[in-house]
């Protein structure tokens, strides 16, 4: 080997492995949630999905300062041409024209984002609180305990979940708001329930947690700093779709005459449930414009959900 | 006539957002009826690769490939997929690394093995168990009747790569392709079926390609042997030779860092620095530049040439190693 | 095997116990209880007394309980509080409706949606396969109810290809046997009923199949897609198998498996769909029945047997598409 070979051989070889090396930070960390998120960034499905839910959540924010009128106000301009047969429909200052009652649909339906976000976002926090919680119990601690509360899904599970809220409003003696919330919520919770379960579950035979014990680290330490983390994923990518289902359900509920009788608050549910069929022949805008809203809303938590669970299975790592 | 003639076979995959791979580079070998080729190579030396381009098994899309694979004289390149699918089965047969995920699971391994015979040799289904019995006996399971109902969970590997061999050699190929047949395996298995395939190849006059990271399957089997490298052929040599005298450094390397039992003690063990994973970005120069004792200028500035050797082979090295060196 | 199914039959006879349990005491501890529904909230505190006596609410609800399964056992539901008949009688003109109607959406949901699946997964990343996801997002996200609205406007008032509502043209003489009307009027040969029963039908159960034809659609796309990566399929091509046999063969044979899990799991949609598509076609079947118990009173004795009855039935197709698991697929099957 001659001398120059070797010199030219050692500054080629070092600037290629500092192009090596730069590659493979360029490529992310080896953290599953750096790693997901950079996937969910390249799907388009996912990012469909969050910008739906974006949109949605500064809809609801910003409602007050976008909607032209009070929600809950009555304006002669509508009322006047108003009967059981005619419902004006769009003119000047009332860009959607009015409800049977004689408000602004188009302030109504800007509002309803925020009593949607709300029955949607309170049922699914709930579902999960106590799922979660049924679940991890159940998992952490195993015998009679996780029976006794796998037989208690059981009996959830065994109506599928519309009925299931439909039972439990129907068992409340006056539907209100917060009928609809809870039995949506309890329908959410056996779904929760499973996954911590199964979570728990397969990671007590795990390695880290093995080791973990075998340091000596207290139990209660190890479910709640070590398990309990891992399980986090699955359960964000639930709760969006658990969402989804929430907002269809309670319009669901307004339908069939069992979801919230204060028919002033406009949840999109409600909207299209009640006002929506009733005056579907007269004007089915007052149908078409709510449910266009609550299909969009619920295809993009899906979309999301959906991007999140495909981004982190590890199947799809490369 | 050369039964299998593969000439400037090259396969590139785009996936889309990444840039484009060459996973086989121009690569030339023949087989001759009857005779065993060793492939060898690393993971990522386009081994398996190569045989898929050959029995036409790539993705329809996502992939190019180029140059001529004939087989008796036909391009198989060129054929329409069905006029392929003839061939497949039938006048090639391949075998591939994992036996438990290359079987079927919901259907009896009789059915398996017959429908081979079904769908090429015009056989309804009697004949065809029937004949897929002998065929089971010929590579040694034992009790091939009750074989016939059972599920490919129920058997061991080694019997279900026999069987895959049998539904391999059912309608008796002129070419055998095995692509890692024994990786999988326990070793005490692993020489059964090595064993098992040298019979039969010999006793009917089958073609193989070996394909293989293993030398010593390649030196108890192969009559010529071809090494590659980053997608590329970089020695070919009659097999005595190959292990007598290995020219290319990367082969050298490979020979030297098996183990010896009668290495003397406390010398260590030879390895080729680096990994292959070293050498996949780098455009320019020799593949193995990087990892190699031996290199000069000139492999740094191209990709050496393939030529053919005095002894019959072909070397593809700018400073190979000379031939006094023994191992 | 038997052991397994023993097991998964004492498991649903409890949790179903246990659910009556839970449904039985919550009825008869309500304020706006049975009582009320019978008497109207109005009542005088002494006809109240009388008629919990009457009906035994005094009694410990251990006690009560009892009697509660005993006359579950003997099939005495009660009667219906708002017409009085027995409520075995006002089931069972509605179940066969409700049967009806989910059979024929099932059958289109199946029918349509494995092909659908694995052509989309066939010819995955093309037209073909876009479509059909995004038309399944958009299916799953749709309130049947307001499907059913949009089609009942779009084909029966527009354009009127199918009748708004109901199962059969009243005044049309129909005789019926099994209460399946489109099988009655094949059975009597009153061809007419059937084929006007089956132009009721359509549009409730394209409306009711939407969602599991969304669902099915997308786990057979992606259990097909799974299977072509297996290494089987390869062995199949390597064979050169033709392009036929491998499809029936060796992709869906496999694909096909976790798709029938789904089927079972899509009962519990088509029962909860029921709910909602009978009250926009006034279909009259289970889910009618269900809406008019809650409104304007409560009917607990039917609330009670549907909700019962519906359980009963998620339980066992659930039951049996599990055990038909253990059928088709060896691995589970052969030890």
């Amino acid at each position: 080997m001659s001398e120059s070979g070797v010199g030219i051989l050692a500054d080629k070889k070092k600037a290629r492995l500092e192009e090596l090396a730069q590659a493979s930070v360029e490529a992310g960390g080896v953290s599953l949630f750096r790693d997901a998120l950079r996937r969910i960034r390249r799907n388009p499905v996912g990012i469909v999905g969050a910008v739906i839910v974006g949109l949605f959540l500064l809809v609801a924010i910003l409602a007050p300062l976008i909607a032209p009128h009070d929600p809950y106000q009555t304006f002669p301009a509508l009322t006047k041409n108003l009967s059981v047969d005619h419902i004006p429909g769009a003119q000047d200052g009332f860009p959607l024209g009015s409800d049977p009652l004689g408000r602004d649909f188009a302030s109504r339906l800007l509002y309803g984002a925020r009593q949607t976000l709300f029955v949607g976002v309170v049922a699914t926090l709930i579902g999960l609180g106590i799922g979660v919680l049924l679940g991890a119990v159940a998992g952490a601690f195993g015998g009679w305990v996780d029976v006794v509360l796998m037989r208690l899904t059981d009996v959830m599970l065994a109506l599928p979940g519309l009925l299931l809220a439909i039972t439990l409003v129907a068992l409340a003696s006056k539907s209100s708001q917060w009928t609809v919330i809870l039995a949506v919520a309890i329908v959410a919770v056996p779904i929760f329930a499973r996954l911590l379960r199964g979570s728990m579950l397969a990671q007590r035979e795990s390695d880290h947690v093995l080791a973990a014990r075998a340091l000596g680290v207290k139990e209660s330490a190890i479910v709640l700093r070590h398990m309990l983390p891992n399980a986090l994923t699955p359960v964000i990518v639930q709760a969006t779709l658990t969402f989804s289902v929430s907002i269809l359900e309670a319009a669901a509920l307004s339908f069939l005459g069992l979801g919230d009788p204060d028919l002033n608050r406009p949840e999109w549910g409600a909207l299209l449930g009640i006002d929506g069929q009733r005056y579907f022949e007269v004007r089915p805008e007052l149908a078409y414009y709510p449910a266009i809203a609550i299909i969009i809303v619920a295809l993009g938590f899906t979309l999301l959900g959906e991007a999140m669970r495909e981004a982190i299975d590890p199947k799809n790592r490369r | 006539m050369t039964l299998l003639d593969v000439r400037d076979l090259s396969v590139v995959f785009n996936r889309r957002g990444e840039k484009p791979f060459t996973a086989v580079d121009n690569v030339s070998f023949t087989v001759e009826p009857g005779q065993t080729v060793g492939l060898v190579g690393e993971s990522g030396s386009g081994k398996s690769v190569t045989s898929l381009a050959i029995m036409g098994l790539l993705p329809k899309r996502g992939n190019k490939v180029g140059g001529e694979v004939l087989f008796d004289g036909t391009d198989l390149l060129k054929l329409r997929s069905e006029d392929m699918r003839d061939r497949r089965g039938r006048e090639i047969g391949m075998i591939f690394q994992d036996p438990l995920s290359s079987l079927n699971p919901v259907i009896p391994i009789g059915l398996q093995v017959a429908e081979v015979l079904e769908r090429h040799q015009g056989r309804d289904r009697r004949t065809a168990l029937r004949e897929a019995r002998d065929l089971l006996d010929a590579v040694g399971i034992p009790d091939p009747s009750r074989r016939l109902k059972e599920y490919p969970h129920q058997i061991s590997g080694g019997m279900r790569q026999r069987a895959l061999i049998a539904i391999a050699l059912a309608c008796k190929p002129r070419l055998l392709i095995a692509d890692e047949p024994t990786t999988a395996l326990d070793v005490t298995i692993q020489a059964q079926i090595l064993t098992l395939l040298k019979e039969l190849v010999d006793q009917s006059g089958t073609a193989l390609i070996m394909i293989t990271h293993d030398l010593g399957v390649v030196a108890g089997l192969c009559d010529t042997v071809n090494v590659l490298y980053g997608g590329k052929v970089v020695e070919t040599a009659p097999r005595h030779d190959l292990f007598a005298e290995p020219r290319h450094p990367y082969t050298h390397g490979l020979l030297s860092s098996v183990p010896r039992l009668d290495s003397p003690r406390g010398e260590r063990l030879h390895a080729i620095r680096g990994s292959v994973s070293d050498n996949i970005p780098w455009s320019e120069g020799c593949a193995f530049a990087p990892r190699c004792d031996r290199v000069v200028d000139a492999c740094l500035e191209g990709t050496p040439p393939l030529e053919p050797t005095a002894r019959n082979g072909r070397l593809r090295c700018n400073n190979p190693v000379p031939v006094e060196v023994a191992v | 095997m038997l052991r397994v199914i023993v097991r998964r039959l004492l498991q649903m006879a409890v949790t179903l116990i246990a659910l009556s349990a839970l449904i039985f005491i919550w009825l008869r501890n309500l304020p706006g209880g049975p009582i009320d529904a019978l008497l109207g909230e109005r009542a005088t505190p002494e006809r109240r007394a009388l008629l919990t006596k009457a009906l035994g609410y005094d009694q410990p609800i251990l006690v009560q309980y009892g009697k509660f399964m005993q006359r579950l056992v003997t099939g005495d539901f009660g009667n219906s509080i708002r017409t009085g008949e027995p409520v075995t009688a006002v089931i069972g003109r509605a179940f066969p409706a409700t049967v009806e109607l989910a059979v024929a959406a099932l059958i289109i949901a199946v029918g349509l949606g494995i092909p659908l699946g694995y052509l989309a997964a066939r010819h995955r990343g093309r037209i073909l396969d876009n479509l059909s996801i995004t038309a399944t997002l958009v299916g799953i996200s749709i309130p049947i109810f307001f499907l059913g609205y949009l089609l009942k406007d779009v084909f029966t008032q527009g354009i009127h290809w199918f009748p708004p509502s109901g199962r059969i043209t009243t005044g049309l003489d129909n005789t019926e046997v099994t209460g399946f009307f489109v099988l009655d009027g094949l059975l009597t040969r009153e061809f007419d009923a059937s084929a006007d029963a089956l132009w009721h039908l359509i549009l409730p159960a394209v409306t009711l199949a939407t969602i599991p034809l969304a669902v099915i659609v997308r786990i057979t796309r992606a259990s097909v897609l799974d299977v072509l990566n297996e290494d089987y399929v390869r062995t199949a091509e390597a064979k050169g198998l033709r392009h036929r046999i491998i499809r029936g063969r060796h992709v869906l044979r496999n694909a096909l498996l976790p798709v029938v899990t789904t089927i079972g799991l899509q009962t519990g949609s088509l029962l909860a769909g029921a709910v909602l598509t009978e009250k926009v076609y006034n279909w009259g079947g289970l889910g009618t029945l269900i809406t008019d118990s809650i409104s304007g009173g409560r009917d607990y004795p039917v609330l009670q047997a549907v909700i019962l009855l519906a359980a009963l039935v998620f339980v066992v197709v659930n039951l049996l598409v599990d055990l038909s698991y253990a059928i088709i697929d060896p691995r589970v099957r052969v030890r």
